[in-house]
């Protein structure tokens, strides 16, 4: 069984934001970018899939430009046999990563396909979704548990009231919630070895997807801040404040 | 223009959600319809058709819609929102779940989480965890949008009279089935409607020591939250997390005790009106948003304060 793991190169989630002056976007000069943290955890649910047995070959696809390579290589150290880069310096938007992740699907045919729920930039949660609405494939969003039963798989999923399990048929979609496992770290063995792998550079003119983006950011603006209030020298008077001065109990 | 809203409901009751998201369609202007798309939901749709600034209702009751499947009622929405302008939903999991998908089979995008209508096709959204606030305009004949429902304050729950109207349909997809649900029961108030929240961190060392917020959350009449460290170590279920990834609330006041503040948790929590941090540490971010700090350990902080109220 084949799975296919789409990663995404993100600015790195410990990195303090920062929107430019003339509020075009946020500023990505010179700041550290690294996998998103739930892409990672779908290359290591792959990972475990084989480690159990289940997944005979893990296929790695991103989209991006020329340095995300470094993510498809992280992904490669991790434990994926191939790499895929769809190079484009071209913004894509949520739509247009799944008709070209839907044209990948169609050449590699997988059994599942694993992505992050989603990413830590753009916080869309879509892609997933649209990939197998593209597909016609069924969906386990925010999985907390995958597992595989013959031609089917059954995903927990994290829901607001609690927990929820769905069977899919195969070929199926997967999106990772954070408690779907704790991704390993590559050790500096694999790094080489990971080097020798496969990374097959493609384009979207390749694949003959059209890029439409539809969306336009007018601005990106800094959230009103919030002040820090004052501290309070006991319970008693924390009371006192939210009693008669917040006036909120 | 007339735009759809998918209902939130469950057990044949509308949530409050609804009430939100048919605010948001009332800034987008034009007639708001409503459906109510599920099994046995005839009574959500009738708590519906009350609601202030709704023209009609749609009631597509199948139990091919159930359990909510993203894949049945995908087919659905995409194929009756074709007649709309906008297609809005709540951005909690179920219309995360489905409507990108009916995006996709309309060939549009999707705006998540909108927190701002500033006109018909313009839109403002949080990324980066909140870091930043995009203003989007879209170019799609259809848009498709989720709304973040603590951005919106509600219509009123009663007062319109609109008309109920059957769609008959059952789009089965026959590709994924419902297996089983462990939903969690509580008498408290939902988390993201909730005017107090109360919400515990790592700092909590487990799940038993939860009980001291709950006596708190009692006399308070609110709800319970948690970071992510909190439900990651196992102390609480993962319904209670707070956060980018968890839920967003926007309560008139948040207790944070034994929470550090990381910006994922803000994310969640920094609309909150009042905000009162419990924190050993003087120094954890948390103090930096909260209106009331309290340097104190908490297992000193909670009891006091619970004998207190
Ligand atoms: C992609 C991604 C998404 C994330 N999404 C979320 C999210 O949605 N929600 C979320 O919450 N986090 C999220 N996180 C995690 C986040 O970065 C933090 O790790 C998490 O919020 C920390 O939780 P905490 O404050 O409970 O724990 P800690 O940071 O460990 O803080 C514990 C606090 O308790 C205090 N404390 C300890 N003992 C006591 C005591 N006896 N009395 C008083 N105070 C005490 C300490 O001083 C400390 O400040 C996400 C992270 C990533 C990478």
């Amino acid at each position: 069984m084949k799975v296919l793991v789409a990663v995404k190169r993100v600015i790195d989630y410990n990195v303090k934001v920062r929107v430019k002056p003339d509020n075009t976007g946020v500023d990505l000069t010179n700041v550290k970018m690294a996998m998103n943290p739930f892409c990672e955890i779908a290359v290591e649910e792959a990972v475990r899939l084989k480690e159990k047995g289940v997944v005979s070959e893990i296929v790695v696809v991103s989209i991006g430009p020329k340095v995300a390579q470094e993510q498809v290589r992280t992904s490669l150290a991790l434990g994926a046999d191939r790499g895929i880069l769809i190079e484009t310096d071209e913004e894509v938007q949520a739509l247009d990563v799944a008709k070209l992740l839907k044209a990948v699907v169609e050449k590699e045919q997988p059994n599942l396909v694993i992505l992050g729920k989603q990413s830590i930039d753009s916080d869309n949660n879509q892609t997933g979704q649209m990939l197998a609405a593209l597909t016609g494939m069924p969906q386990g969003t925010f999985a907390s548990e995958v597992a595989v039963d013959g031609d089917k798989v059954n995903v927990t999923r994290e829901i607001d009231g609690g927990l929820v399990t769905v069977a899919l048929n195969m070929p199926a979609v997967v999106t990772t919630d954070l408690r779907l496992n704790e991704p390993r770290y590559a050790s500096l063995p694999n790094i080489m070895k990971a080097k020798k792998k496969p990374l097959e550079m493609t384009s979207p003119a390749d694949l003959s997807v059209e890029l439409k983006p539809s969306l336009t950011t007018l601005k990106v603006e800094e959230p009103a801040t919030r002040q820090a209030g004052i501290k309070v020298a006991d319970v008693a008077e924390l009371i006192d404040k939210l009693k008669n001065e917040a006036k909120v109990i | 223009m007339s735009i759809l809203v998918i209902a939130d409901h469950e057990n044949g009751s509308l949530k409050a959600a609804t009430l939100n998201v048919v605010s948001a369609a009332k800034a987008i202007g034009g007639d708001v319809e409503v459906l109510v798309v599920g099994e046995n939901c005839g009574s959500a749709a009738e708590a519906a058709a009350k609601v202030e600034g709704v023209s009609k209702v749609l009631v597509a009751d199948n139990a091919a819609y159930g359990h909510q499947l993203a894949e049945n009622l995908s087919l659905l929405v995409a194929d009756l929102g074709k007649g709309y302008s906008h297609i809005v939903a709540s951005a909690g999991t179920t219309g995360k779940d489905f409507l990108p998908r009916v995006a996709a089979l309309l060939d549009v995008a999707q705006i998540s989480d909108i927190v701002a209508v500033e006109s018909a096709d313009t839109f403002k959204r949080p990324i980066y965890a909140g870091n930043a606030i995009a203003t989007v305009q879209s170019s799609d004949s259809i848009k498709v949008i989720t709304v973040r429902t603590t951005a919106f304050d509600p219509v009123a729950a009663e007062g319109g009279s609109a008309a109920v109207e059957t769609v008959d349909s059952a789009q089965d997809a026959g590709n994924s089935a419902f297996v089983s649900a462990e939903i969690a029961k509580s008498d408290r108030p939902e988390l993201t409607s909730a005017t107090i929240v109360v919400s515990g961190g790592r700092g909590m060392q487990n799940g038993e020591n939860f009980k001291m917020l709950e006596g708190i959350a009692d006399k308070l009449g609110a709800a319970m939250g948690a970071s992510r460290a909190a439900v990651d170590a196992g102390f609480v279920p993962n319904d209670m997390q707070v956060g980018q990834t968890g839920k967003i609330v926007a309560p008139n006041l948040y207790i944070a005790v034994g929470i550090s503040g990381a910006i994922q948790h803000l994310a969640g929590m920094s609309g909150s009106k009042v905000i009162v941090a419990i924190n050993k540490d003087e120094e954890a971010p948390i103090f930096q948003v909260a209106d009331y700090g309290l340097v104190a350990d908490l297992f000193e902080a909670v009891p006091e304060l619970d004998a207190a109220l």
